[in-house]
């Protein structure tokens, strides 16, 4: 696979990533890197590779030989795949994926409850994907093997660690024995048992929940549509929740709860998996056991996320229950969110301090995310007699109540945060309505590029700021035009972008891309006027708007947002 | 805000469809109507206020008495 192209049906499980000999483990003295990254799961891949496709040089270690055991992590939201499309491999994975926007809630045998999670057109991506984590990194892996400047050793295990204020010297441990390496920068992606977490004497704190829930994902040929199905004490699993889900390849994930009580090691076994499956599918329904799996979970977090020159994500860093699919989708947030500021730091363009608000925004989505997945957990697993009824007067009430289908949660689904407090955010000085706050993650519209149909998301600075400046289609003027142009120019570059009505456009753009607005929608989505100016983040998110341009606004924005101010 | 004040105007009427509600019942059929009720009711007040204050007046002078068991924190 090296170097070639990917062939078609790669058994990505079976997979073994061979350990090859570095020559830094033969130097006299600990190598420096930059940036190394630890942790080759989907967090730590996405990490790497966003940085080293904006030109840093990243070494990734993980312990490991294999990627991902069993299929794990398989909702993909939304936001992931638009990070992922950044990152060169979102479409790969929509193809491979099952796409899906609709959830049902069944209590007993009653549907009760659905919900769209895109109940509206016009978004390139779909709300989510269901896809096995093994692909996932396996696509994630093709695509960093693609990027000269990212390196990563396999079966490499980081033993100790010694942070100093200007660098961190690991120990790591190969098949052939130990060796040093010293970074500015350390990422650690390593797991919800994060090695480095317990190195540092750091702990993740939270609420462990008491129940055990069983995953049996099985290969079959069945007609359930590609939704999300949830069910409450169904006849098949009394008592108990029940969730099925389509994933590729004619694999279903069913996790069943099985309550605190039960074994965990006698409930793995096929003899007690097998009969529990048949009571779902009917005694006659051919399948064979993929992966199973039984779990308990917790949510927690670190305290801070950065540590000096250490900065945790994703699992090291934080935990929910699944039932939101909250846990690698925020790590992907994580990833992005940190590897754009820790460019710039390295680049000089910024200080450390940038870094902080890597802390402040990503505590504040995992804050977000524990409290979704907690409020889940609460309803699925009550936690006494009082909120055990509360829970069934939910759901019978569902049947014909309105207002009880919004209160039945089988899972808040994972949404990106807005960083409404960041510090990096230019507070509005001017009336606006709608979502897009600074704070926001910015969402998709169609635009049409050259007369071709696009998504606005692809348009935007691809590892950068952009600026947007919606237009009427008239004619710019020149200091304007220029004024414009020249914001590609600074220290940190902002890639202007020209969004006009469609069929219409100024004469003159000075090489500014043009985005017509066919639908109306991204002005719409942006409650955007003639004259409406926002200022995006290299990670999307909106850190200023206003209704007219000004270049000095832009640049005290751009500076604050940098953590130059 | 939350009123306190007397605002039914046939109390004995209520308070016994109140308890007619609950005839022949066992404590877990009781407990499921009860909380049927309450989410009926809340959202027919919809005032989140409101309905904090008649939280907070409910549980007045109740102290714990037991912890629910299937929680725990970690370290």
């Amino acid at each position: 696979m090296r170097g070639g192209k990917a062939p078609l049906n790669v058994d990505y499980q079976a997979l073994v990533l061979d350990y090859a000999r570095s020559p830094d483990q033969d130097a006299p003295r600990p190598v420096w890197h930059p940036v190394i990254v630890v942790g080759a799961g989907p967090v730590g891949l996405s990490a790497a590779i966003d940085l080293a496709q904006q030109g840093v040089p990243v070494l990734l270690l993980d312990d490991d030989d294999r990627l991902s055991t069993g299929s794990r992590a398989i909702c993909f939201a939304k936001r992931t795949l638009e990070i992922w499309d950044r990152l060169g491999v979102g479409q790969r994975m929509v193809d491979k994926g099952v796409t899906w926007n609709l959830g049902k809630v069944f209590f007993r045998e009653e549907p009760v409850y659905s919900f769209n999670l895109l109940p509206e057109a016009g978004h390139q991506r779909p709300a989510f994907i269901n896809l096995q984590q093994y692909y996932v990194e396996g696509f994630l892996l093709e695509r960093a093997r693609e990027l000269p400047n990212l390196e990563i050793r396999w079966k490499n295990q980081v033993t100790g660690l010694e942070p100093a204020p200007d660098g961190v010297t690991l120990t790591v441990s190969t098949p052939e024995g130990e060796y040093r390496l010293r970074c500015d920068w350390l990422v650690a992606a390593d797991g919800a048992r994060s090695p480095i977490r317990r190195a540092m004497g750091l702990e993740s704190k939270g609420r462990t929940f008491r129940d055990r829930f069983l995953i049996a994902d099985v290969r079959m040929q069945a007609d359930f549509p590609a939704e999300r199905w949830f069910w409450f004490d169904p006849p098949f699993h009394p008592n108990q929740s029940v969730l099925l889900h389509m994933q590729p390849d004619g694999v279903w994930r069913i996790d069943f709860q099985l309550g605190w009580d039960a074994d965990p090691v006698a409930e793995r076994q096929p003899d007690r998996v097998i009969p529990r499956v048949q009571a779902l599918l009917g005694r006659d329904t051919q399948f064979e056991l993929e992966w199973v799996s039984v779990y308990t979970f917790s949510c927690l977090r670190m305290e801070k996320f950065r540590h000096g020159r250490v900065l945790f994500a994703g699992d090291a860093a934080h935990g929910v229950s699944p039932f939101g699919a909250r846990g690698a989708n925020s790590g992907v947030q994580d990833a992005e969110n940190l590897a754009w500021k820790l460019r710039l730091v390295l680049e000089g363009k910024a200080p450390a301090s940038l870094l902080d608000s890597y802390d402040a925004e990503r505590v504040h989505a995992a804050d977000e995310n524990i409290l979704n997945s907690t409020r889940s957990t609460d309803f699925i697993t009550p936690k006494n007699e009082a909120s055990r009824a509360f829970r069934d007067a939910t759901l019978e009430l569902a049947k014909d109540c309105g207002f009880a289908r919004r209160l039945v949660n089988s899972g808040r689904l994972s949404v990106p945060s807005t960083y409404r407090d960041s510090p990096l955010n230019t507070p509005d000085g001017d009336a606006f309505e709608g979502l897009m706050q600074p704070g926001a993650p910015a969402v998709d519209a169609p635009v049409r590029v050259r007369g071709e149909s696009a998504w606005f998301l692809r348009q935007l600075g691809q590892n950068g700021f952009s600026g947007l400046y919606f237009s009427d289609g008239g004619d710019l003027h020149p200091v304007r035009l220029e004024a414009l142009r020249s914001l590609a120019g600074g220290a940190v570059p902002v890639q202007p972008l020209l969004v006009t009505p469609q069929g219409v456009r100024p004469e003159e753009t000075g090489g500014i891309p043009v985005l017509e607005d066919p639908e109306g929608l991204l002005t719409r989505r942006y409650d955007a006027q003639p004259g409406t100016f926002y200022l995006l983040r290299p990670d999307q998110h909106v850190c200023a708007r206003w209704r007219r341009f000004d270049p000095g606004l832009v640049r005290a924005a751009l500076a604050r947002a940098t953590g130059n101010a | 805000m939350l009123n306190t004040d007397l605002n039914l105007a046939a109390p004995d009427d209520f308070y016994e469809a109140l308890v007619e509600l609950h005839r022949d019942l066992t404590p877990e059929q009781s407990r499921l109507v009860n909380a049927k009720l309450i989410l009926l009711l809340a959202n027919h007040i919809g005032d989140q206020a409101v309905l904090r204050q008649a939280m907070a007046k409910a549980r007045e002078g109740i102290i714990p008495a037991c912890q629910d068991a299937d929680l725990r924190t970690l370290a």
